[in-house]
């Protein structure tokens, strides 16, 4: 394999993509330096990282908006914005755990290009929501910008949204502008034990239905509190339901008292104590309630009150461990490594319940026979090979890293 | 006459109308066809009515499926065809051509399930935005992107345009609250995209469809996001001696930490106009007037009200009025939606929609009453403030055309200024034909192409509402473009 392609700027990543676009040479889009990866395997000649692409452009904390170079390490960002007191509204997932790495290398592109969001995705939105602004190069060596650094923008299609989870098979990001939110000043957890998932989704989404504005809601099975950090969570030996408010002290303290009482149907409701809630919702958003072996793992998306009905459908045929985030609709399901890591028994209930599944994990041979991305439907799977088509044409960026034949 | 072209008719479809009129009525015979002259007059422009054109026929089908004979028959006749729901687009979204067929979707409003435990509605385009909170007020549950349009626009609209509210600074606008589209591709091929769920499956098509000014499809159905209403909402009035003090105290607000529910902000001619039509109780003594909303319990809001007090002092307030009940609360923004009607009431107003980075409000208002006053136009300003959309409102006589031409000609230098100023041309109100021309103030040739394409890669003739967004000029205008065709894969040696 030969060296790696490092662009330093925009131009030098116009340049080594036009040349690859001349040539037809296959690239691999890389932030950080990934060994192993997710995804469908690809067949490619040369691999580009965007690490060299780093640095904050601007960071105007006052109008709440920070923009990056695309190879900035998610950490720095994060340190960046905790300095004055902000942060990213929508939690990114750090997949480090997952696939036995450090926690903290990922880039802030790759994130991008993943619409990777946690647990407050449910109250402020998904990373493509947060995504202000872009500048990249596509796979014909066009440097474009779309989008800008203000907060509402209707100028010209929002390619931003479009660009945002197409996981670098469209363009290679060199640039994005992010708006950030304010800390907190307090986080409560509020925990039911004990429940089973059908119960547990009823609860989350009556606390959801709340006006008490909840930030994260979700729900783990027996087995995967087991692996969580702080030792008075794991050997709490029950399943585990958790909602957590964040505001203003004197909010969080009203509100969380009056969850309390409409949720005492539900059993006793008992509170986290400040390291706890730290902890536990730093795991959830390290996946740390997911083993750190070869046990494939999907990320199911549905309607909540439809989550415990997929997995109840899916345990009908195997074990499987679940923990389900954004009060049910978004599923991280461990299953046996059978032939096919159930996935046509994940996307048989699907069909019916509505949603699609994405293989995180397995090993490079089943992700080869099995579609790692959830198949797409003909009319729809024409737009998106369009779309594929209108920014690369010659399929140079990251090819079938999605899809067989784009 | 005024700068902004619209393309001629095709000659051709115009000698064909009858024939047409009369093949699409056996195709879709349940649908109701305008064809009278008079009928067809009441769609031949929208809220920006300084430009019309009579459309060659108007359809309004009563389901999907109706929609997509039409579009498919339309396809193979190569006849253009443009959506429309209330017709209040300020920019001439839905303005139609001589050659076009209008699809009026009004008929199109059942709301067809709400599910409160998943908090998700799914309605028909035809509904109005506000018919949507109506139908869950009961359960105090609402849809949050709250257009000043509110009472007329269908939420049709609001996703073709990505519209945006008073409200948007803490909920979002409309991309943020859909979930899901039923979508008529120009071909008659109709697409599910997204659903209940929160994920996108593969590329964000959702994304692209929000704020494509019906240029990708006609969007039949859509599953929004709904939530359930805060305890209670208070307003608070704050009058400034100055447009300045009041443009700092917005930047403020927002740098300590704080995100309101709104933050409106007007200034004397938008308070004094509002007041004289509304009767709402404005002080008229000052210069500026913020609207700062803020939401939760009794207690919540006192505490956020003390917090918003003690930014406020900084800029030496002239009046600090807080709404003590409902009643007062409507009042307080009775008068800011007005805002338009009353404009409308004593003017011609030519309403621009340009954003700019909230810590250069201060600055930019003051260049703002610069460049109107060169122009020699007075302007009111209302607007919101929190996400530094700026609504200023030009006054004129629509009746002389010079007058108008040189309207037009302020409003792009104040367009030009908000690029300029690090923001954009339109932050709710799209572009439509009315900025259409002034795209390549915010984009080059080669960041333009890569949204004709998507375009192309929908409609592959451009037969959808062709003629706004993009300039006359663009690249990939128009066209089928060779290279979003099928290309096949490289052959390739290495793997890993
Ligand atoms: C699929 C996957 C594989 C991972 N593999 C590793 C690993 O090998 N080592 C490790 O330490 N951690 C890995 N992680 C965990 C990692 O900490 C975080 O997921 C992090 O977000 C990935 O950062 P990265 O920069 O290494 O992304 P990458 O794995 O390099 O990229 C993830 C995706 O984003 C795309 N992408 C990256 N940058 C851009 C850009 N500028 N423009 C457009 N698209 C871009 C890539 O093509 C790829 O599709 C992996 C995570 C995932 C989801
Ligand atoms: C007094 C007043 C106040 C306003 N206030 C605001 C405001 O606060 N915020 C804001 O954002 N806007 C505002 N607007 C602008 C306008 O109301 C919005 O743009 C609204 O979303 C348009 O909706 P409509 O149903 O009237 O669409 P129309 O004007 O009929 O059409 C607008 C565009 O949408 C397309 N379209 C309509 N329906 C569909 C469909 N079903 N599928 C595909 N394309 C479709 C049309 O082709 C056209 O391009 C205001 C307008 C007025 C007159």
């Amino acid at each position: 394999m030969s060296e790696l392609l490092l662009p330093r700027d925009h131009k030098d990543l116009g340049d080594i993509i036009t040349k690859a676009s001349e040539d037809k040479t296959r690239l691999e889009v890389i932030g950080e330096n990934s060994k192993q990866y997710m995804g469908r395997p690809m067949r490619v000649d040369r691999t580009l990282s965007t690490r060299q692409l780093s640095g904050i452009n601007f960071y105007s904390p006052e109008e709440l908006v920070i923009s990056l170079r695309d190879g900035t390490s998610l950490s720095m960002v994060e340190h960046t914005l905790r300095h004055e007191e902000q942060q990213l509204a929508f939690e990114p997932i750090d997949y480090g755990h997952l696939f036995g790495f450090k926690t903290g290398q990922g880039t802030i592109g790759s994130v991008m290009a993943c619409n990777n969001s946690g647990p407050r995705r449910i109250r402020t939105g998904a990373a493509r929501d947060s995504l202000l602004g872009v500048h990249g190069v596509n796979g014909r060596g066009e440097y474009f910008q779309n989008g800008g650094r203000v907060m509402k923008n209707v100028t010209g299609y929002d390619l931003t949204k479009g660009l945002c989870g197409s996981w670098g098979t469209l363009c290679v990001f060199s640039e994005v502008t992010l708006k950030v939110i304010p800390r907190f000043e307090t986080c409560i957890t509020l925990v039911l034990q004990g429940l089973d998932d059908r119960l547990a989704i009823n609860a989350l989404c009556d606390a959801m239905k709340s006006p008490y504005e909840v930030t994260g809601a979700v729900h783990l099975q027996k087995t995967p509190v087991t692996l969580l950090t702080d030792p008075k969570i794991s050997s709490l030996g029950t399943s585990l339901t958790a909602i957590r408010l964040e505001n203003f002290e004197a909010a969080v303290r009203y509100r969380s008292s009056k969850l309390r009482t409409q949720l005492s149907c539900y059993g006793d409701v008992l509170e986290f104590g400040e390291q706890q809630t730290d902890s536990f919702w730093q795991d959830m958003q390290h996946l740390k309630f997911l083993t750190q072996s070869k046990t494939p793992v999907w990320r199911v998306s549905t309607a909540p009150q439809n989550g415990p009905i997929l997995v109840s459908e899916i345990e009908r045929v195997v074990p499987v461990s679940a923990v389900y985030d954004w009060s049910g609709g978004l599923i991280w399901l461990e299953v046996p490594a059978t032939s096919d890591v159930s996935a046509s028994d994940i996307r048989r209930s699907l069909a019916h319940l509505g949603g699609h599944a994405t293989l995180i994990r397995a090993d490079r041979e089943v992700r080869t026979r099995t579609e790692v991305f959830h198949p797409i439907p003909g009319a729809i799977g024409k737009i998106t090979r369009g779309i594929k088509n209108s920014f690369d044409p010659h399929h140079i960026l990251n090819p079938e890293r999605m899809y067989a034949g784009l | 006459m005024s700068f902004i072209p619209l393309p001629d008719p095709d000659p051709d479809i115009l000698k064909r109308r009858a024939q047409i009129a009369k093949s699409l009525a056996k195709i879709a015979p349940d649908a109701i066809f305008i064809e009278d002259e008079a009928g067809r007059e009441a769609y031949e422009t929208d809220a920006l009515a300084t430009y019309r054109r009579l459309p060659l026929l108007v359809i309004l089908p009563s389901s999907t499926l109706e929609v997509s004979q039409l579009l498919a028959y339309c396809h193979k006749e190569h006849i253009q065809v443009i959506a429309r729901g209330a017709g209040t687009s300020l920019c001439g979204g839905a303005v139609p051509t001589n050659d076009a067929v209008v699809i009026g979707l009004s008929r199109m409003r059942r709301i067809l399930d709400i599910n409160y435990q998943n908090r998700t509605a799914r309605v028909e385009c035809g509904v109005t935005n506000l018919g949507i909170s109506d139908a869950m007020s009961d359960q105090d549950f609402f849809y949050a992107p709250d257009p000043s349009s509110q009472i007329a626009c269908t939420i049709g609209g609001n996703v073709a345009m990505n519209s945006g509210g008073t409200h948007c600074l803490k909920y979002g606008v409309t991309t943020n609250n859909v979930l899901g589209v039923k979508l008529v591709l120009m071909d008659g091929e109709v697409i599910e995209i997204g659903g209940e769920g929160l994920d996108s499956n593969g590329y964000d098509l959702l994304g692209l469809i929000n704020g494509s000014e019906g240029q990708l499809g006609i969007v039949t159905q859509i599953t929004v996001r709904i939530l359930r209403k805060p305890e209670m909402a208070r307003p608070m009035l704050i009058g400034f001696n100055s447009n300045k003090d009041a443009g700092n105290c917005v930047t403020a607000i927002i740098a300590s930490g704080m995100i309101p529910a709104a933050l409106e902000f007007m200034d004397k001619r938008a308070i004094h106009i509002c007041e004289n039509y509304a009767k709402v109780g404005y002080p008229l003594d000052v210069e500026a007037l913020l609207i700062v909303e803020v939401e939760g319990s009794e207690n919540e809001i006192n505490l956020q009200f003390d917090h918003v007090r003690d930014i406020v002092e900084k800029f030496a307030p002239k009046t600090i009025r807080v709404a003590q009940n409902d009643e007062e609360a409507e009042k307080i923004w009775r008068g800011r939606k007005s805002a338009l009607g009353a404009m409308g009431q004593l003017s011609d107003f030519y309403c621009l929609d340009g954003v700019i980075p909230i810590s250069r409000l201060a600055d930019v208002l003051g260049w703002v009453d610069h460049i109107a006053r060169h122009h020699d136009f007075e302007v009111a300003n209302v607007f919101h403030a929190g996400d530094g959309n700026l609504h200023p409102l030009i006054l004129y006589n629509a009746n002389d055309e010079e007058e108008l031409l040189r309207a037009e000609a302020c409003g792009a230098e104040l367009l030009r200024l908000c690029v300029k100023a690090g923001g954009c041309l339109t932050g709710e109100h799209g572009v439509g034909i009315e900025k259409r021309e002034l795209m390549r103030e915010q984009f080059s040739e080669l960041d333009l192409i890569q949204q004709t394409r998507i375009k192309t890669v929908f409609d592959p003739n451009w037969l959808l509402n062709p003629a706004k967004v993009f300039p006359l000029t663009a690249p990939g205008r128009g066209g089928i473009e060779a290279d979003i065709a099928e290309i096949s894969m490289p052959g390739g040696e290495s793997e890993r």
